[in-house]
């Protein structure tokens, strides 16, 4: 159970997009973030993650529902809204002929800061990204981290209560992933809001208080890693049969979810997923079944559930399946 | 009113310092292709063209007015260009989540490609100067002129800004731009006069609003004052049209792109 005293930091009620043609972006979304929260929105590509990231900061207009941030509506108060929080976008949403501090110096003019405190607070994002000795040379000499850093200390000019971030460690290699994940805890640690997108499970699972699960414009799931994960009830055991024993999955599977302490099974083509409550006591009978049936193993594999175990559950298939 | 003037200052000095950080560019900006029309094109048809049907001493002075006023349908076309690439890697929709006014974006462009244009034109008939063309309107002749380009600038820039905003990709900005500019310029009286055109080319050079822009600036180098009011008074009704056009259909794409 959440309790409900921190103030809602973020509100999307039933939020829908639909374009003219028949497109549907976003159906039915609706999610609440409490303020300093790291919130995730995990799905695949094309699952409306960014469609509903961009209702959010308001740049697109929703076809249906409401969205409050920090109470303000996205619509009625963009001005507002706009003007208390940053946002990272997915692209390296760069001018490569400009500095990193000529970036920073566009913003705080259009966020109309005034000139010594603009000098202050570039000063200080520069430094809390490690971007100082880089400055003032042109991006276009950037690296993939460095342009995300700038990308980020773009997003923190305005001095955000709410930050949005969309795929923020997209295409990136493990290292800088790494220190991105860093900032986004600092970042927390100042008592910044952060929604971001991914659509990498690790990712939400390292970073992400709570997440939603979204997949073909719809929200599936919302709770915590953890709660998703034990929601699941039990481990998984996951079986791989041989290639010749394709004919016996499904036989073998009607056998197996009668057996006692087996709570579900699914199966794609010579994989068969079981959730047990129990490992230890499960799998003799889950060997003996495999036995009768007379199937060849070829792999077993077990281990608690994992966010993509959580994933398959809610979507129906795994993310990375496109 | 001074947050827009911020906003927009700070954009325009962007565009200021893309330019700069360009040395090329810069350069090929400020001297570009249209210089090579005057130069080779005038000089190339200098004894071909006829005095009697160009009206004029020679064929660069007639040919001046042309050239100034295709150096104002090339920069007012390519106007968008910048914005469109803004567009393809998200740096505009960086630009509009900010608290900014949904037009301050558009505006830099319009100052940014107006000042460019102007200082074009003074290029041209600075060439134009070194080989014998004088406006006979003199200094006040020459700011005429550069008014007449802004007032025609800016409608093609509304138009290439619209353009940018509403193609897929930029491909098909490039092409619509390249089918869009030569028949502005031969169907105009950018080249020869209309006396000179075959009747359904004339016709059609009338309904193009480059022909009286052409027609407003070419007797303040030729003739004179009283020659040019009259068509200074018909150019500034047709640019007030032609702008509201242009502008009326580029809000519409804006609204769409930008809310």
């Amino acid at each position: 159970m959440r309790l409900t005293v921190a103030p809602l930091a973020i509100e999307a009620v039933h939020l829908s997009k639909k374009y003219p043609g028949g497109t549907t972006a976003a159906e039915d979304i609706s999610f609440e973030v409490s303020a300093g929260e790291v919130f995730g929105l995990v799905g695949p590509n094309g699952a409306g993650k960014t469609t509903t990231l961009r209702i959010l900061i308001t740049v697109l207009g929703p076809s249906g529902g409401t969205a409050r941030v920090l109470g303000m509506d996205v619509v009625k108060d963009a001005t507002k809204v706009r003007q208390a929080i940053g946002y990272v976008p997915q692209e390296r949403a760069i001018d490569r002929f400009l500095t990193g501090r000529e970036h920073l110096e566009l913003l705080a003019s259009l966020y109309h800061l005034p000139k010594a405190e603009a000098a202050g607070r570039i000063q200080e994002v520069l430094a809390l990204v490690g971007l100082e000795h880089k400055a003032d040379e042109v991006a276009r000499n950037y690296s993939g981290g460095m342009k995300r850093k700038l990308d980020i200390a773009c997003g923190l000019i305005p001095a955000p209560k709410v930050l949005f971030m969309d795929e923020p460690t997209l295409g990136l290699d493990v290292e800088s992933r790494l220190k991105i994940w860093a900032h986004v805890r600092e970042l927390k640690a100042r008592g910044i809001t952060i929604l971001l997108t991914t659509n990498y499970l690790d990712e939400a699972d390292q970073l992400c208080d709570r997440i939603a699960i979204i997949d073909a414009g719809r929200v599936k799931a919302v709770g915590s890693p953890g709660e998703l994960k034990s929601s699941l009830g039990g481990d998984v055991v996951t079986l791989t049969l041989a290639q010749s024993d394709l004919g016996k999955v499904e036989a073998l599977a009607q056998a197996l979810k009668s057996l006692p302490g087996v709570r579900a099974v699914s199966t794609k083509q010579n994989l068969l997923d079981i959730r047990v409550a129990s490992p230890e006591a499960s799998l003799p009978a889950i060997l003996g079944a495999v036995n009768t049936h007379g199937c060849h193993l070829e792999f077993v594999d077990y281990h608690r559930p994992r966010l993509d175990d959580v994933f398959l559950a809610y979507a129906g298939r795994r993310i990375k399946e496109e | 009113m001074e947050m827009y003037l911020q906003e927009v200052g700070a954009l325009t000095m962007r565009w200021v310092k893309r330019l700069s950080r360009e040395k090329f560019s810069m350069l090929f900006t400020l001297f570009q292709p249209m210089v090579f029309w005057l130069i080779f094109f005038g000089n190339l048809f200098q004894r071909t063209a006829n005095t009697e049907v160009v009206q004029a001493p020679n064929y660069i002075s007639f040919l001046a007015a042309g050239v100034v006023v295709m150096t104002i349908l090339n920069n007012g076309l390519a106007g968008g260009v910048d914005l469109l690439f803004d567009k393809e890697n998200g740096f505009l929709e960086r630009l509009m989540s900010t608290p900014i006014s949904r037009t301050s974006v558009i505006m830099s462009r319009f100052v940014f490609v107006m000042t460019i244009t102007s200082l074009q034109v003074l290029v041209i008939l600075g060439v134009a100067y070194l080989f014998g063309v004088r406006p006979v309107t003199g200094f006040g002749g020459i700011v005429v002129i550069v008014l007449i380009g802004l007032l025609f600038g800016v409608g093609l820039t509304a138009i290439s800004m619209a353009l940018a905003f509403s193609v897929k990709s930029h491909g098909d900005f490039f092409s619509m731009l390249g089918f869009l500019s030569l028949p502005m310029i031969l169907l105009s009286t950018a080249l020869v006069p209309m006396s000179a055109m075959p009747g359904w080319m004339a016709a059609l050079a009338k309904l193009n609003p480059m022909t009286w822009a052409i027609d407003a600036i070419r007797p303040l180098i030729l003739t004179g004052w009283a020659a040019a009011l009259p068509k200074l008074g018909i150019v500034v009704i047709v640019m007030a049209v032609f702008d509201t056009i242009c502008l009326w259909g580029a809000s519409r794409a804006f609204r769409k792109t930008l809310g």
